[in-house]
């Protein structure tokens, strides 16, 4: 937190803990880190909680055939715990199902390991990009203002209050030609700009009035030049804890696609698990093992970007920080 | 509020419903998708359907929609019928309107909606309003951290555990369904404890998520509204705890929540479509997932248009009436 402006009103022990200088250099390059935990435990219990759930997915589907998250390659609703025996092009294989299996021979401890990633892709994809959109168009909204600030701020105002998801089903009714994951990401990312071009858009307008990029403007720094060297790093608390809440809207309106069967076919994303648990009426039927390892692998999804948005609240909005 | 600000309001309205309906007719056609055609290449592959059912629905359908005209007429036409809420015949239901079909299933929806939302902003406020409040018992603060844990997960998941735990395991409710299947609906008391008590669930899984949302704004309300002026010379003539909390607090703190919540509005409703999904509960939810199983396009646009109309009638609604709840704000121009 080099960039932060010492307080005079009142005192951050945050502030304080991160800027101590102490000990020798290579004391301080290892604890500092241990320090910034300190001082934002709910962003670091967030950042290494997602990082948790991608490394489960990511790695743990090394260690499973991808086979086994297909439908019809293993015996249909086997209990969890056991070794399974299955064939796949006339070759006999065995596994260790620890989830059993669901209605349709699908292992669902294999699904799970598979799908979160995926899932986490669609929204991280979805997110950058609509995130990029969004804060392009904040910036020219906000810097130059004007006719086109008010068609972007009208139009982004207009979709906020617009169910995403309806339009995303016309879209992908209509489009009926199945969708990769890929595809549905691109889909998605058109409708999570809105938020961050209002933020960014925010900022930017109180930022323009700022003496620091007077000063610069004055001596003679171009546009890009103020907006990549003197407004940008200044966002960068708002652009992460925008990020974090676009990636979790994104993931939102993929399950909720997946969940109503709209999603990318014959792929185990978590929420075409729920689709199918629910087309098999899994839940009313006691199968906790199909329903729960997803619901709750995008629990924890949510819960971690979650967390990383309200750790990030203290640095993107300072005021918060005498509350309470 | 000014008359300028009521027309730009109104024309927003209307310009969010005309894109609306100009998005349900403009995208089959880039898609070139014809509605109709594949519908019956779907049911003619199950073989579901006798040829002469087939030749009189076509033939309607594009008398109905005259396919044959020039594409300005068609969509002069289609927003015409648009804007009487007539949206053709349901391709699954044939030969019922997809304005009757939709209407059978509009009041689960509308019902559950509102009183899940009346009860998780009530909530959601006391409890946003006792935890920023100094006086207030330290359980609030003790619960607050997990219900807004529980604020990041979306309904319907909620709504999944909650089956398996309390329909399921403990049948303390029944599985699924708006109403007991067997009975038809009527207008007696039997028929409303049955239909409240297949609704508890659904209800319950959207007001558990939604209390976090509700309590966070609130929270950050009270916090301010201890700052104010008022709140001090309130206090320091003497009037009581309660009074201070309740009247000076709460009801300042209040009123903004409005605004938030109408912003919430399309999120709850895409929500509660996914947790109707979840339950089988008779509402519009149930009733698109149906719709996109059995390619009924027309039902389908039909549902999607009702459902942004409604919220940005109910948007508008809210931002109209908010400058007369709220006394503090004016649409007058700044001068």
């Amino acid at each position: 937190m080099t960039t932060a402006q010492p307080d005079t009103q009142g005192t951050m022990p945050l502030d304080t803990t991160l800027e101590r200088q102490e000990g020798s250099a290579l004391a301080r390059a290892v604890l500092t880190p241990f320090r910034w935990m300190r001082a934002y435990p709910t962003l670091w219990a967030g950042l290494i909680l997602l990082t948790f759930m991608i490394l489960f997915g990511v790695v743990g589907s090394r260690f499973v055939d991808p086979e086994l998250a297909r439908a019809g390659t293993v015996d249909i609703d086997l209990d969890p715990w056991q070794t399974v025996e299955y064939r796949v092009k006339g070759e006999e294989r065995s596994a260790f199902s620890v989830l059993g299996t669901d209605s349709q021979g699908r292992d669902v401890w294999a699904v799970t390991l598979l799908g979160t990633p995926l899932t986490i892709y669609v929204g991280f994809l979805a997110a950058l990009i609509g995130m990029s959109i969004g804060t392009v168009l904040g910036f020219i909204g906000g810097f130059y203002g004007g006719i086109i600030d008010n068609i972007f701020k009208s139009f982004a105002d207009m979709l906020i209050t617009v169910p995403v998801l309806m339009i995303l089903v016309v879209v992908a009714v209509t489009l009926k030609s199945s969708i990769d994951v890929t595809q549905q990401a691109l889909i998605i990312a058109a409708f999570v700009w809105m938020w961050p071009l209002r933020t960014i858009r925010s900022q930017v307008l109180t930022m323009r009035e700022r003496a620091y990029v007077s000063v610069a403007q004055i001596s003679g720094a171009n546009t890009l030049e103020v907006i990549f060297l003197e407004m940008l790093p200044n966002l960068l608390p708002f652009l992460a804890a925008s990020l974090a809440t676009a990636v979790a809207t994104a993931m939102l309106t993929t399950i909720g696609m997946d969940a109503l069967g709209l999603g990318p076919q014959n792929q185990p994303t978590l929420g075409n698990t729920i689709y199918w648990a629910l087309f098999y009426s899994a839940p009313f039927r006691g199968i906790w093992w199909w329903w729960a390892p997803p619901v709750l692998a995008l629990a924890l999804v949510f819960g971690s970007l979650y967390l990383i948005t309200a750790g990030l609240d203290p640095l993107a909005n300072p005021r918060l920080r005498r509350q309470v | 509020m000014t008359a300028e600000y009521l027309l730009r309001r109104i024309g927003v309205f209307f310009l969010v419903i005309w894109g609306a309906a100009t998005f349900n007719f403009v995208l089959p056609r880039i898609a070139d998708v014809n509605p109709i055609e594949e519908r019956m290449s779907q049911l003619a592959s199950r073989g579901a359907v006798s040829s002469g059912n087939t030749e009189a629905m076509i033939k309607n359908f594009e008398k109905r929609f005259g396919l044959d005209q020039p594409l300005y007429e068609q969509y002069l036409r289609y927003l015409w019928n648009f804007a009487r809420f007539d949206f053709g015949f349901s391709i699954a239901y044939f030969p019922t309107q997809v304005r009757s079909v939709i209407a059978q299933a509009l009041p689960w929806t509308l019902v559950l909606v509102t009183i899940s939302s009346l009860i998780y902003m009530v909530l959601g406020m006391a409890l946003g309003a006792l935890v920023a409040w100094p006086g207030a018992s330290r359980l609030f603060k003790v619960l607050f951290p997990p219900i807004m844990a529980l604020s990041s997960i979306p309904y319907y998941l909620v709504g999944i555990a909650l089956v398996h735990f309390f329909a399921f395991q403990l049948e303390w409710f029944p599985l699924g369904g708006g109403y007991t299947v067997g009975t038809s609906p009527g207008w007696d008391t039997e028929f409303y404890l049955d239909a409240t008590k297949h609704a508890i669930l659904p209800a319950l899984s959207i007001i558990l998520v939604s209390i976090g949302f509700s309590a966070i704004g609130m929270r950050g309300m009270m916090v301010t509204t201890q700052g104010e002026d008022y709140m001090l010379l309130a206090e320091a003539k003497g009037a009581r705890s309660w009074r201070l909390f309740a009247w000076y607090g709460v009801r300042n703190a209040m009123l903004p929540q409005i605004t938030s919540f109408a912003l919430a509005l399309g999120h709850v409703v895409s929500g509660v479509i996914l947790v109707e999904v979840v339950f089988g509960y008779p509402g519009i939810g149930s009733m698109l997932l149906q719709a996109i199983r059995n390619f009924d396009y027309t039902l389908l646009y039909g549902i999607v248009y009702l459902v942004i109309l409604s919220i940005a009638l109910a948007t508008l609604i809210l931002d109209l009436i908010y400058p007369r709840l709220d006394p503090r704000i004016t649409y007058a121009p700044r001068s």
